[in-house]
């Protein structure tokens, strides 16, 4: 079987099971001398994945308390205090109920009123809250948290949500108890076409393929009238950059120019200039989400660093140090996390470019 | 340019960018003819001079060029070729505002000048969830074993060597995020092909079949009911994958795309290719499989990737991305040079197998024609089409409507509304609109 489709797949699973029969399929050495087993050591370094039914889990605990002072060490300056920042990510704490709680539906949902949806608000399983922040968060050093660490950050965010009571210690033994308050345990539906695999009838997953939308390939006079919904709003076409530039020269067709500058001729973009490089370091290195060139965002804006340090001689040499090592305190609680993997030389040009008033060119 | 003084007959398009505020207001009024004017006098100011003037002709035939008449570039100038200097604008972009962080984020194809259904590998669209790795394939390592002893009989670790030793196949396939065209949902928001639908590519992927590195392990297939796939980045991104499909032999490891291995963007050096399946399923970088018996709820099909449906419940494991199409010739942002002969060209793809008609309206769906097929069409790969199109200069609604071969036929966003609200930001597959006006401008609207 080359092609999987729905026609063909009882076909290929027909012809699955008449091949293997025995259940296990052998490994026939056809393949001598390519891969080696693997270790146990190995597979425990790697397989830290946690299933819903908590499969995979390991052993531990952490209290509310333990998990909201890693949250403020390494958490709070990306998703602020209790969660709620939506300065650099959307919010993963607010929009659930007490009701929520006990129905294991978010209301909010069902009405359709929430402005934006929190991560709480969607996330049905627990298992899932655990496994990611053990294996990507922080953001800039994943898997960097303990096993223990871990679980008192989530029950951290269990608190924030009122799932948990504020002297609750999380457990291996009691995160089923957690499972069981989950605001909308009961918001997901796996009743749909979109799964690729077995159907729910056969221990899958959705309808075996069934859509949920039809149309029909009519070819004339299809409808009398063509409604227009809705148009490119105006501010949009110009939000992208210059159009002109983003087409062929060349061909039936040219680009809109929406520069908004007369007679705008394409020149070659010219060598990057010194500010230009390291705004553009700036960007893209995560700076900018936490700093604005003239305001505050999560961290300080870069006016206001320059205010503070004006006229200190070591201005350059203490602010290399505090973006290489991070700092707390002298711009308020949330921390600046250490940018070790930065280069000297990057830092150094990006500290003396916000000095000299962070300019974009 | 549009006072400049005329002269008649048909001349080459002009440079690009030609067209000035002036101009376009020109365009907005009616008057259409400025074109030619503005064509005309480029041309002239592009061969050096009033003197040139165009009596006797062109004068970019009547005086040779510089690269007619002079010696050119050495062989291997350029160890790994480039595009010309003056293909620059088509570049993969990100939509300013989509996300915060250029590392957790996305680029977008430049769908609105690739021709036929291969995009090149620098410009294929980018995901990534905690940043793009380079990594070391000398020291990257793909593990393979279950979440119970016995779910395969011997756990393994393999090498790229091991990898690139093992029976390769190619295949062309298409890979679309789940999200793309989701900025679209509720009403239009963004102003051209590569920003609506530019999270798509298709390559030729080498690699070998899943199953083939499975059953070398001694997998029990009565046992497996789905498998995990998990990256080797900071995000060590992970996804849940029928057996099914691996069964089938279409799931690949992967380590070639169209010619060369993958780029460091799309998994170097390697990445899991799930055809007709989201992208974010085809997990990059990839460093495990885990098989197992129960789907595992990961981040990324349990908070994200979920699809959020008008009664408030959100749809969990969406994977297959239903048949689609867009016209990519013309398309929004684009004008149309002059009335007469176009060729109206687009994509279609279904993750659930070959295109078998794509059907192109210009009155907004009213009546539509039948579009050449391009070959060839592949199961789950993009799919050229080309239908022919005087335009005459009235206003005009182009669409395109594909059919799979299932027999689903593409829907329109009222019909897709009508199931799904406006708030899933997944799976939008809805009929695209471009509006053409008088003016020859083409622009994003949505026809219920």
């Amino acid at each position: 079987m080359s092609r999987f489709s729905k026609a063909s797949l009882s076909g290929a699973l027909v012809l699955a099971f008449a091949t293997l029969a025995g259940g296990t399929a052998l490994a026939d050495g056809k393949y001598s001398g390519v891969g080696r087993p693997a270790t146990r050591a190995e597979i425990h370094a790697w397989d830290i994945d946690v299933r819903p039914d908590f499969k995979g889990l390991r052993p531990g605990s952490g209290s509310v308390d333990q998990g909201q002072e890693v949250w403020e060490a390494k958490c709070a300056s990306c998703h602020g205090s209790f969660g709620e920042s939506n300065e650099v990510h959307t919010p993963l704490i607010g929009g659930t109920t007490k009701d929520d709680i006990k129905t294991g539906h978010v209301l909010s949902l069902v009405k359709g009123d929430a402005p934006q949806r929190s991560a709480i608000m969607k996330v049905a399983t627990v298992s899932t809250l655990f496994d990611y922040i053990n294996r990507a968060m922080p953001l800039t050093s994943p898997k960097s948290l303990t096993n223990d660490e871990v679980y008192g950050l989530v029950a951290y965010l269990l608190n924030l949500a009122e799932i948990v009571p504020a002297d609750f210690v999380l457990t291996d033994k009691n995160i089923a108890e957690a499972q069981a308050r989950m605001p909308n345990r009961n918001g997901m539906s796996t009743d749909h076409g979109m799964w690729p695999g077995a159907p729910a009838s056969k221990g899958g997953i959705g309808n075996g393929g069934k859509p949920d939308v039809k149309n029909t390939a009519c070819m004339s006079n299809c409808k009398t009238e063509v409604k227009v919904a809705s148009l490119l709003p105006v501010y949009a076409e110009t939000a992208h950059g210059n159009l002109a530039e983003q087409n062929r020269a060349v061909g039936p067709v040219r680009g809109k120019d929406t520069s908004g500058k007369a007679a705008a001729i394409a020149a070659a973009p010219a060598p990057l200039s010194e500010n230009a490089a390291a705004a553009k370091l700036a960007n893209d290195n995560g700076c900018m989400a936490c700093h604005g060139v003239a305001n505050k965002i999560v961290g300080p804006g870069y006016n206001e660093v320059v205010a503070k340090y004006k006229g200190q001689a070591d201005a350059e040499a203490k602010l290399v140090a505090k973006v290489k090592a991070g700092g707390q305190g002298v711009w308020g609680a949330v921390p600046m996390p250490p940018q070790g993997h930065l280069k000297d030389g990057d830092i150094r040009s990006l500290v003396k470019w916000i000095l000299s008033g962070a300019k974009a060119q | 340019m549009a006072d400049q003084p005329t002269q008649r007959g048909r001349v080459r398009p002009a440079p690009e960018n030609f067209l000035t505020e002036t101009d376009i207001i020109a365009v907005k009024e009616g008057r259409r003819d400025f074109l030619r004017n503005a064509l005309l006098t480029a041309s002239a100011t592009l061969a050096g001079g009033a003197t040139a003037r165009a009596a006797d002709g062109d004068p970019n035939i009547l005086t040779l060029p510089a690269w007619t008449t002079s010696l050119g570039q050495p062989v291997a100038a350029r160890p790994y070729g480039l595009p010309s200097q003056y293909e620059k604008g088509l570049q993969r972009r990100e939509s300013p505002g989509l996300t915060r962080m250029p590392q957790v984020s996305v680029s977008f194809a430049p769908l609105q000048g690739l021709f036929g259904i291969i995009t090149p590998s620098g410009l294929h669209f980018e995901r990534h969830h905690q940043g793009w790795v380079d990594i070391d394939p000398s020291k990257h390592r793909l593990m393979v074993h279950g979440t119970e002893d016995g779910f395969v009989r011997q756990p393994k670790v393999y090498t790229v060597d091991d990898i690139l030793r093992l029976p390769p196949v190619s295949r062309m396939h298409f890979i679309e995020c789940g999200a793309n065209t989701g900025m679209e949902w509720g009403n239009v928001a963004v102003p051209t092909v590569q920003y609506s639908h530019g999270m798509l590519s298709c390559s030729e992927f080498t690699g070998v079949p899943l199953r083939l590195i499975l059953e070398d392990c001694g997998i029990d297939w009565k046992k497996a009911k789905y498998v995990l796939a998990e990256g080797a980045d900071g995000s060590s991104m992970t996804r849940t994958i029928p057996i099914e499909l691996v069964q089938s032999d279409e799931v690949l490891v992967a380590y070639g795309q169209n010619g060369e291995m993958l780029r460091p963007e799309n998994g170097y050096p390697l990445r899991l290719v799930v055809p007709g399946v989201q992208g974010v399923s085809w997990v990059k970088w990839l460093r495990r499989i885990e098989v197992g018996d129960k789907p595992w709820a990961t981040k990324d099909e349990a908070i994200h990737y979920i699809d959020l449906m008008p009664d408030g419940q959100h749809r969990q494991y969406t994977s297959v991305q239903e048949c689609k199409s867009v016209i990519t010739t013309p398309s929004g942002g684009q004008i149309l040079l002059d009335k007469g002969f176009y060729n109206i060209s687009g994509l279609a793809w279904s993750g659930r197998g070959k295109i078998k008609r794509v059907d192109v309206s210009t009155d907004g769906g009213i009546n539509w024609r039948p579009a050449r097929i391009e070959g060839p069409v592949n199961s789950k790969c993009l799919t050229r089409f080309n239908i022919d199109w005087v335009w005459d200069g009235k206003p005009a609604i182009l669409q395109s409507r594909a059919m799979d071969e299932t027999g689903y036929v593409q829907p329109g966003y009222g019909q897709l509304r009508a199931v799904r609200g406006s708030k899933s930001i997944y799976h939008n597959n809805a009929i695209q609109s471009w509006k053409v006006t008088e003016g020859g401008e083409v622009s994003n609207v949505q026809v219920l």
